[in-house]
């Protein structure tokens, strides 16, 4: 039990969570109290000794799963038959299936099934919410069309592919809705009809969960824990690269993006007010001795009140940096009574000024989709030209740009070998207050290939590598 | 001392007693508190019952709930003990001529004089008690350091008295709406808790306990309604306190089905933003 608890501890902290030693002693501690067969209860007492960050809730869940999944001979990968315990659970299943007159015989048990009944039982199950019955379809789903061999190096997500494919849920969701249509006899309502969607999506995410688990069980009793654990570790939402984001972490990134900005609203407001005192403030002081008669018993002082920055920023969002500048505007909105003033500006090869979709609407996501849909950003063919789009800022806006403004430029300045214009840059960086240059590739990549970022960089007053949410953070906080 | 629970189910059938419903995790939590004597640290979205499980497993246990209400600018003299400054000004006048320096000097610094603040409170209180942490992420961080002695040793030093140890070992509860990352120091003496917006099923048993002559049916309808807007990408998603507030409106109006024509009147009671019931009256009727 040591030994898997340290191999487990040791995991979590390569996926990079922060335990430290006492907290490693505490989960110890914790699990003596509790009892061992309770699977839940065991999760919850690591859960909260060993995980003092809700962020990182689900990689301590992913990694909890692989090291304290289920074993045993049941999920051994077999080829063709099934095991004989899970035969068993199904035959009963089946059983009562057919009580109800929907399955199709208990005779046979799964594996006789043709898949367009197997899908039948499914739906019934999805429809009734019948937990047991999903998670032995589940099972049998994965047995049937995951096509999992032993010892073979694929990953978990191609059997979940497959298996998901074979099953249709897009299609099975129309199916459910049909079928609870003819339920009720008649159309629903608006409302009616979405609530029931909703439950429905909701029991098919269950279901995926369970077949998700099932290959993860399999996979683990085949190569082991440690093995397993290495393939399924994921970063954590902050350190995820904004280039290479799947959908899935994306909407994660998303969900992480909303504390953060109120964390760092917060932190901001605060430096502000508590900045040090400033020189004597010889009027005010003056004033408040008129109580004393004259004598100047209460100090006053000027507190300083630093002047908000008013920010433009000039964004790439070609397809390579879209999911990066997106973020960045969505930040910089967020935070936007920390500055005095915003102004947004978006190219490809084209320039646009899209601060009016920020300010016509509340809802920032809203905004960004129709940057997304309506900003003029094309010029000729689509593909980024950098030094266009400055020459083209430089005579329409450069007027713009006083001493009091911040201009961040966002991009990776992959230029398509056009020519660079960097002196619109250098221009900007003599009427400007600050000039900074954000670039979401690793630093390592910079300057190869058509990435000129240190041409342009030399006229900045620095250029970030903002890679994550991290650095993103990191930088906004230098900014104010 | 003795554990105060059996087992997490006497937990969570204590809480409910009381009106609570608390999930695995947060019975669980609970129970591993009291067995390693260690505070938990309770996390969460706004009005998710965050405060109330600290009173629930107060009224359950039967203990004293001492409260304190964290803000900005707390400081020593009003979350731990302060001297009484006038008392101590009125002792020494009263035997001005009698009493030799040393014995005044000495007395003016005893416990008559000690002002207690309720974290000091609950460390010397004799019966037991449940000690409530409200909103510790609005401190600063440099205060946080005044909760650490009491939080992993059970006591507080007075550089004039010594240092006073816990007579029992309360349970110990902090909450945290998140508006800043606590301190690595705090959160390692603290089990961490997240509290989340329950699941349907459970917001439905919530519905059912809480507000007086709702129907199966109305609550089951309500939870569902309140799951789909939660769905929605919004600036404040409804918390349970507003599903309550709202089931509540509900039963007063009459209403025993809702359909989409009373759920869009009603939803400025779920939602606090009027971009978001643009949004969700929006949702909830076109699709």
């Amino acid at each position: 039990m040591l030994d898997l608890l340290s191999g487990f501890i040791i995991e979590l902290r390569n996926a990079g969570l922060p335990v430290s030693l006492t907290e490693n002693l505490d989960a110890m501690h914790a699990i003596s109290h509790i009892p061992l067969e309770d699977r839940e209860a065991f999760k919850y007492a690591l859960g909260a000794t060993l995980v003092k960050n809700n962020a990182h809730w689900r990689s301590f869940e992913t990694v909890f799963e692989v090291y304290f999944s289920l074993r045993g001979p049941e999920y051994k990968i077999i080829d063709g038959e099934a095991g004989e315990g899970s035969l068993d659970d199904f035959m009963q299943q089946l059983q009562n299936m057919s009580q109800q007159g929907e399955g199709s015989g208990g005779a046979g048990g799964m594996d006789a099934l043709t898949p367009e009944e197997l899908m039948n039982i499914l739906m019934n199950a999805l429809l009734n919410g019948d937990q047991a019955l999903m998670r032995a379809l589940a099972k049998q789903a994965v047995q049937r069309f995951a096509g999992m061999e032993p010892g073979r190096p694929v990953g978990g997500t191609y059997y979940l592919y497959r298996t998901l494919r074979n099953l249709d849920l897009d299609g099975m969701m129309d199916k459910l809705m049909d079928a609870t249509k003819q339920q009720v006899g008649g159309e629903l309502t608006g409302l009616e009809e979405r609530l029931e969607r909703d439950e429905y999506n909701h029991r098919i995410e269950q279901f995926k969960q369970e077949v998700e688990a099932e290959i993860r069980r399999k996979l683990v009793a085949d190569r082991g824990a440690e093995a397993m654990a290495k393939t399924l570790r994921k970063p954590l939402p902050e350190d995820v690269e904004f280039m290479h984001a799947s959908r899935d972490e994306m909407q994660n990134l998303k969900k992480a993006l909303q504390p953060l900005t109120r964390k760092l609203a917060a932190k901001l407001a605060r430096k502000r007010r508590h900045g040090r005192k400033g020189p004597l403030d010889f009027r005010n002081t003056v004033r408040h001795s008129l109580a004393y008669g004259g004598v100047p018993a209460e100090p006053k002082f000027k507190y300083p009140r630093p002047a908000k920055p008013e920010l433009i920023v000039v964004a790439d969002i070609s397809g390579s940096v879209a999911a990066f500048a997106r973020f960045t505007l969505m930040l910089v909105y967020a935070l936007s009574n920390q500055f005095s003033k915003v102004r947004a500006f978006v190219f490809i090869d084209g320039i646009d000024e899209v601060t009016d979709y920020f300010k016509k609407t509340e809802d920032i996501s809203e905004a960004i989709h129709r940057i997304n849909t309506e900003a003029d950003v094309i010029w000729v063919d689509g593909h980024s030209d950098y030094g266009h789009a400055f020459e083209v800022f430089w005579d329409k806006f450069g007027k713009e740009v006083n001493p009091k403004s911040t201009v961040m430029f966002l991009g990776d300045a992959r230029n398509n070998y056009h020519a660079s214009q960097a002196w619109v840059i250098k221009e900007v960086k003599q009427k400007a207050r600050k000039v900074f240059w954000l670039n979401p590739e690793p630093r390592s990549y910079w300057n190869t290939g058509d990435s000129i970022v240190s041409e342009y960089g030399t006229h900045t007053d620095g250029v970030f590598e903002v890679r994550n949410l991290r650095q993103l953070e990191a930088f906004v906080e230098h900014l104010v | 001392m003795a554990p105060r629970f059996e087992s997490v189910q006497s937990v969570r059938d204590g809480l409910k007693a009381v009106n609570y419903l608390a999930d695995d995790g947060i019975a669980g939590v609970a129970f591993l508190a009291d067995r390693l004597g260690k505070p938990i640290l309770v996390e969460g979205p706004a009005g998710t019952g965050k405060t109330q499980l600290a009173k629930s497993i107060a009224e359950m246990t039967g203990a004293r709930l001492i409260r304190l209400q964290c803000y900005e600018g707390l400081d020593e003299s009003k979350a731990l003990y302060e001297w009484n400054y006038k008392k101590q000004l009125l002792r020494i006048q009263a035997d001005k001529n009698s009493d030799s320096w040393s014995d005044v000097h000495d007395d003016i610094f005893g416990d008559e004089f000690l002002l207690t603040r309720p974290l000091l409170e609950a460390i010397t209180a004799e019966e037991p008690v449940v000690l409530l942490i409200d909103e510790v992420d609005r401190v600063e961080v440099e205060t946080e350091a005044l909760l650490l002695e009491i939080l992993s040793e059970y006591q507080v030093s007075i550089p004039e008295l010594g240092t006073i140890t816990a007579k029992q070992i309360p349970l110990v509860f902090l909450t945290s709406n998140n508006t800043r990352e606590l301190s690595e120091a705090l959160k390692r003496r603290c089990l961490f808790l997240h509290v989340d917006y329950p699941q349907m099923d459970r917001e439905k048993e919530i519905v059912l306990t809480k507000v007086e002559g709702i129907t199966e049916m109305l609550a089951d309808q309500v939870a569902r309604i309140v799951r789909s807007i939660r769905q929605l990408d919004l600036k404040k998603s409804p918390s349970v306190s507003e599903t309550l507030d709202w089931a509540r409106t509900l039963v007063l109006l009459g209403i025993n089905n809702i359909d989409a024509e009373q759920a869009k009147e009603t939803l400025h009671i779920l939602l606090k933003y009027q971009s978001d019931i643009a949004k969700a009256a929006k949702e909830l009727s076109v699709d």
